[in-house]
């Protein structure tokens, strides 16, 4: 799906001429008898704007803080750009960091917080002053460079930490969680801010997030960590529509899981789920065998829901509505099957909400595509 | 404001008149113009004019201060740099041990410190003189300067730091250009604190001193013991005077410190 092959499109991923600016090759990190990081292997290609997304202890905040060299790999080799970063300290590494916290200096202004990296690499006054005006107007903070960090908003905080971190222009630019601390709303806003910037600097992001949405939001692509391994790689759209685990499907976004066994192996699978129900139809996950054990993952806004028994769809079931949840764009319906599960589908509110046409204590029909669905080995 | 109950103010009353009586009894005195103590015969301001003719006194005074500027300024580097590693190093081999030991001086009694100094510096041949009584003096002291910056570095974010190092400081400017400048004002209470403590000790420096270097209350000490005369009257009101100087500095420094942190969570908050 990734693969496209248009030139305009950018997916270095799948050039297999392109040279990864970041290579993890084999690594894993052990803190005493945890195992952190579980022999990850990973490439990273320049100008990607990459997301490493888990629940939290998944090992995704250790990787990136061995990426900045805050740790070290008990095995296996980290590179950047060709060079072996096991023996590079965090301060001699062409790699920039914004903290969770965004330990941006106290006791110094906005102007010598973004100032204080390019102190270090001794360049110049004028050059020093011309980088900070340069990044003060990237991120539209120009008129409280005299500012302390406690006397502007938590916004634009985390803007002064961007900019700090982007001033040395790195190579890779590695984000802690960096919207976590704003409100939802600040924080919608904010990733389209930090694509633009990210696209505008050309520099390689890594960003580490717990929030989904976030994720797939901002990300080129996205690594699905758990319990220190990745689980899946790929682009928002193939970690949303092809999940090739239950816990990808899962993790990212609602979805509808029937357990049941593969009743036959085509073109699609089919998962035999109830005694004398016709059998769900969906596109088939990898490594599936003819009467193993599966689940059956359906996204709610996949299913129509209807009055009438809908004929010209082989996935349909009837249910009972258990309940509505109105969250202003879309409804939420709750369907009751009478083999048990309940199945959650969305239904987008296009009229107001005076002319909605099912209610509690409904029955109605379920239905949806043949390719809607997956079938996931469990 | 809340009001006091009877109980509160009568309480009070007899607590602080317990703690500063004697010494109100003390300054009053030496503005007497007798030269019998327990006498009152006008106001006078002579015996402060006598003391700065007294050469033995004001020689002590002079050694005091040089003992508690040198031993107060070797305490703290001393003190931070032990809160520095026990506070911020992690865990390493004996970090228990070693924070347990750092504030076992502050226990222990003057006597027994004073004591083994003693005997440290005759094992070592050293002549005793003011070196030996700042070396004393930072001995007791750096443990408090210690105590007080490591509470101030236990709610330091340790990203500061990481940020530094991130960008490329070494750890020598991360320290020198983001954490010290932030504990600062933990240091500068740790200082006066490390200061006063070294103004008032008789105990640690009798042990120490040599006959040239007699400290004030030392002096004090000796003279008390020929009879107490206005002279030290007068001279026990200055030192009380600088010892309420640099502990109000301390904590009014130390006070604004914490307000101004408590200001900044909220606004970040």
């Amino acid at each position: 799906m990734a693969a496209s092959g248009k030139d305009d499109v950018f997916t270095p991923w799948t050039d297999s001429g392109a040279t990864p600016l970041i290579r993890i090759d084999q690594v894993t990190k052990r803190f005493g008898d945890f195992t952190a990081i579980d022999n990850v292997s990973l490439d990273i290609y320049p100008q990607e704007f990459f997301a490493l997304l888990g629940p939290s202890g998944c090992g995704k905040t250790t990787l990136m803080r061995m990426l900045g060299g805050f740790e070290t790999p008990s095995s296996g080799v980290i590179s950047i750009d060709g060079q072996d970063m096991s023996s590079v300290p965090p301060n001699k590494r062409a790699v920039n960091m914004m903290f969770q916290s965004y330990a941006l200096f106290p006791h110094l202004s906005v102007w010598d917080n973004i100032a204080f990296g390019l102190r270090r690499d001794g360049l110049d006054k004028d050059r020093v002053a011309a980088r900070v005006e340069e990044m003060l107007k990237l991120v539209q903070l120009s008129q409280f460079a005299k500012r302390k960090p406690h006397q502007i908003s938590g916004g634009q905080r985390q803007r002064v930490a961007l900019a700090r971190s982007l001033a040395k222009a790195p190579k890779l630019l590695l984000l802690d969680e960096p919207l976590g601390a704003l409100d939802k709303k600040l924080r919608q806003e904010t990733q389209f801010e930090l694509m633009d910037i990210q696209e505008k600097t050309g520099t390689t992001f890594v960003i580490v997030t717990h929030d989904q949405e976030e994720a797939m939001t901002v990300a080129s692509r996205v690594a699905v960590m758990n319990h220190g391994q990745l689980i899946q790689v790929e682009t928002p759209e193939v970690i949303y529509e092809q999940p090739n685990s239950i816990y990808v499907a899962d993790f990212i976004g609602d979805v509808n899981l029937i357990e049941g066994t593969v009743s036959a192996l085509g073109e699609g699978a089919e998962l035999a789920w109830a005694e004398g129900r016709t059998p769900l139809i969906g596109q088939p996950g990898a490594a599936l065998t003819k009467g193993q054990g599966a689940t059956f993952a359906i996204r709610p806004e996949k299913i129509a829901i209807s009055a009438d028994e809908p004929q010209d769809r082989r996935n349909r079931v009837q249910g009972k509505i258990l309940d509505i949840g109105y969250l202003g764009n879309l409804s939420t319906y709750h369907v009751e099957l009478p083999e048990g599960p309940v199945v959650k589908c969305e239904i987008g509110n296009r009229s107001r909400i005076e002319r909605r046409d099912f209610t509690w204590e409904d029955e109605v029909w379920l239905s949806w595509s043949d390719t809607a669905g997956l079938v996931l080995a469990r | 404001m809340k009001r006091l109950s009877a109980f509160n103010v009568v309480s009070l009353t007899l607590g602080f008149a317990f703690l500063y009586i004697p010494m109100l009894i003390l300054v009053i005195y030496s503005f007497n113009e007798s030269k019998l103590v327990t006498v009152w015969a006008g106001f006078s301001t002579k015996w402060y004019g006598e003391l700065l003719q007294n050469d033995a006194m004001i020689d002590a005074a002079w050694v005091t201060m040089k003992v508690a500027f040198f031993s107060s300024t070797l305490a703290t580097v001393l003190g931070t740099m032990a809160a520095y590693v026990l506070v911020r190093r992690g865990r390493f081999y004996g970090r228990t041990v070693f924070s347990g030991m750092i504030y076992a001086p502050l226990v222990m009694p003057e006597v027994i410190t004073g004591l083994s100094l003693l005997l440290l510096f005759i094992a070592i041949g050293m002549d005793r003189g003011v070196l030996t009584i700042v070396l004393a003096h930072t001995t007791f002291s750096m443990c408090y300067v210690s105590v007080v910056v490591s509470s101030r570095l236990i709610s330091f974010d340790d990203s500061l730091e990481e940020a530094a190092l991130d960008l490329g400081a070494s750890q020598f400017e991360a320290f020198r250009l983001v954490t010290l400048p932030i504990i600062a004002p933990a240091v500068i209470s740790g200082w006066l604190l490390a200061f006063t403590l070294s103004l008032d000790d008789l105990v640690i420096a009798s042990f120490a001193a040599g006959p040239s270097s007699t400290t004030l209350p030392i002096k004090i000490f000796s003279s008390v013991r020929l009879g107490v005369s206005p002279e030290i009257n007068a001279l026990s009101t200055i030192i009380i005077a600088i010892v309420t100087v640099g502990v109000l500095t301390a904590s009014i420094v130390s006070k604004r410190q914490i307000t101004r942190r408590l200001q900044e969570e909220a606004q970040a908050g």
